[in-house]
């Protein structure tokens, strides 16, 4: 039977916490530029314009169809070469880099998805008011519908949060040291990796299911 | 920016000599495919008796499966797939973990990631058998019990065929996420479509053909998945139900 040895871990944190910071720095970004560019994909979605609603809504489902994987080393092969154009050939590390905007990108689109269904939730008749105050097309978006979207997807958006967090260890693809990694290569290192990927899991359990307990608490007071 | 494009690298014969890297392709296709499939219907079979479990009126059984369904959503895909590769063997019985440690490496992957993508798409299965069952009117459940029926007659012949009638749209979904998520098998090495897009970068050099090559091919999965769901659900949908005519 396997003899488990955890003594490689409390020597391995100030490394596994570098690496979580990495995991958050991917998961914000991601979060932050995904919900902007992705309330703009949906607005432009849904928007009188027929050709931009049909590239916007190519993105999404070009985004949708195809695996993270694939978008992460798509864009591991695109951003750097992009990068080199302009900058030149000194460029240091770039998966940094890579992931983030594969995960800003990626993100984007279905968090736009998300947006749009919460845009469309609200009444018609909101619309029509804020029009028949005089205000403009714009003017109603920004101040009738989306703060009344916004409140109805909280939840959503949060909980497409944690399954993103969840999502940023496949950035192991390109081989950078996020949380995962960190703890992969330590494990690998220390020939430790049976109890170095349980602590992985546990930690990523601990995060994830107390974050969902939250938007559960949230969701309730929110239905009240 | 130059860049030599060259489609006809998909022709040329291949690394290993008997085969093209077109030929690489198909493989790598026919393994996400048969991987997908076969996780599918692990997923759907323990799926179901999950999420049926979280109805039942037994605080045990409920209980079980919502921890069951808790574990595998808070859980990212790729570290339970390490999980299942590296760990369990270790975890299992001497002989058994070197049996399992010796038989084909090919096989090793199959195994543990069809495994692995099994019981994690089973979890968001359960969560919609969950739902469907929930989204039926209470008086049905009650009516096949004052016909006489036992409790689990009452899921066999009146909950559960609606339920899975109402349930299809989010179904393809998950069915569409399981072809996308198999990909995560390429970091244990299974030659799946996007192994073998690296795999051509490595061996031609021409990484944006490989690239387009894999994702159109990911993207005609999508499609044909997609046709064939939807006129799955136009046959079973229960009029009258959201989606209903």
């Amino acid at each position: 039977m396997y003899e488990m040895d955890w003594s490689s871990i409390p020597g391995a944190l100030p490394l596994l916490f570098k690496g979580l910071l990495i995991t958050f720095e991917v998961t914000i970004t991601a979060i932050v530029v995904g919900i902007v560019w992705g309330t703009v994909l949906a607005i432009t979605r849904i928007g009188p314009n027929k050709i931009l609603a049909k590239l916007a809504a190519g993105y999404v489902n070009l985004f949708r169809s195809v695996p993270l994987v694939m978008v992460i080393l798509w864009f591991y092969l695109i951003v750097p070469q992009g990068l080199k154009a302009i900058f030149g050939d000194d460029i240091g590390d770039i998966r940094l880099t890579s992931a983030l905007v594969a995960f800003a990108l990626f993100e984007a689109a279905y968090y736009s998805e998300i947006i749009r269904a919460g845009i469309q939730s609200v009444p018609r008749g909101q619309v029509s008011a804020g029009l028949a105050l005089g205000m403009t097309q714009g003017q109603t978006m920004r101040l009738i519908l989306l703060p009344q979207a916004f409140r109805n997807m909280t939840p959503l958006l949060l909980t497409q949060a944690i399954i993103l967090f969840q999502d940023t260890s496949l950035v192991y693809v390109i081989g950078l040291s996020d949380f995962f990694g960190t703890a992969y290569k330590v494990g690998d290192r220390d020939g430790r990796l049976v109890e170095l990927l349980l602590f992985a899991g546990a930690i990523y359990f601990v995060i994830s299911f107390s974050a969902s307990l939250l938007v559960k608490r949230l969701q309730a007071r929110f239905v009240k | 920016m130059s860049y030599n494009w060259n489609w006809g690298v998909f022709l040329q014969p291949s690394a290993s000599g008997d085969d093209t890297y077109l030929g690489w392709l198909f493989t790598g296709l026919k393994w996400t495919i048969s991987l997908s499939l076969s996780a599918w219907v692990i997923a759907l079979i323990v799926g179901s008796i999950i999420g049926v479990l979280r109805t039942v009126p037994n605080r045990w059984l409920s209980g079980f499966a919502t921890g069951y369904v808790e574990l595998f959503r808070n859980i990212p895909l790729l570290v339970q797939l390490f999980i299942w590769y590296f760990v369990l063997p270790e975890l299992l019985p001497v002989e058994l973990g070197n049996a399992f440690k010796q038989s084909n490496p090919l096989w090793q992957q199959f195994f543990c990631a069809m495994l692995c993508l099994g019981l994690f798409t089973s979890a968001r299965v359960a969560e919609q058998v969950r739902s469907g069952i929930e989204s039926l009117p209470k008086g049905q459940k009650n009516a096949g019990l004052a016909m006489g029926f036992t409790l689990p007659q009452v899921y066999r012949h009146v909950l559960m065929p609606m339920a899975y009638r109402i349930i299809m749209p989010p179904l393809t979904s998950e069915f569409l996420n399981i072809f996308k998520n198999s990909a995560v098998a390429t970091t244990i090495g299974l030659i799946e479509l996007s192994r073998q897009a690296q795999q051509l970068v490595d061996y031609t050099a021409q990484p944006y053909e490989a690239f387009i090559a894999v994702t159109v091919m990911y993207l005609l999965i999508n499609v044909t998945v997609m046709f064939l769901m939807r006129r799955l659900e136009e046959k079973v949908r229960v009029p009258g139900f959201v989606g209903g005519k």
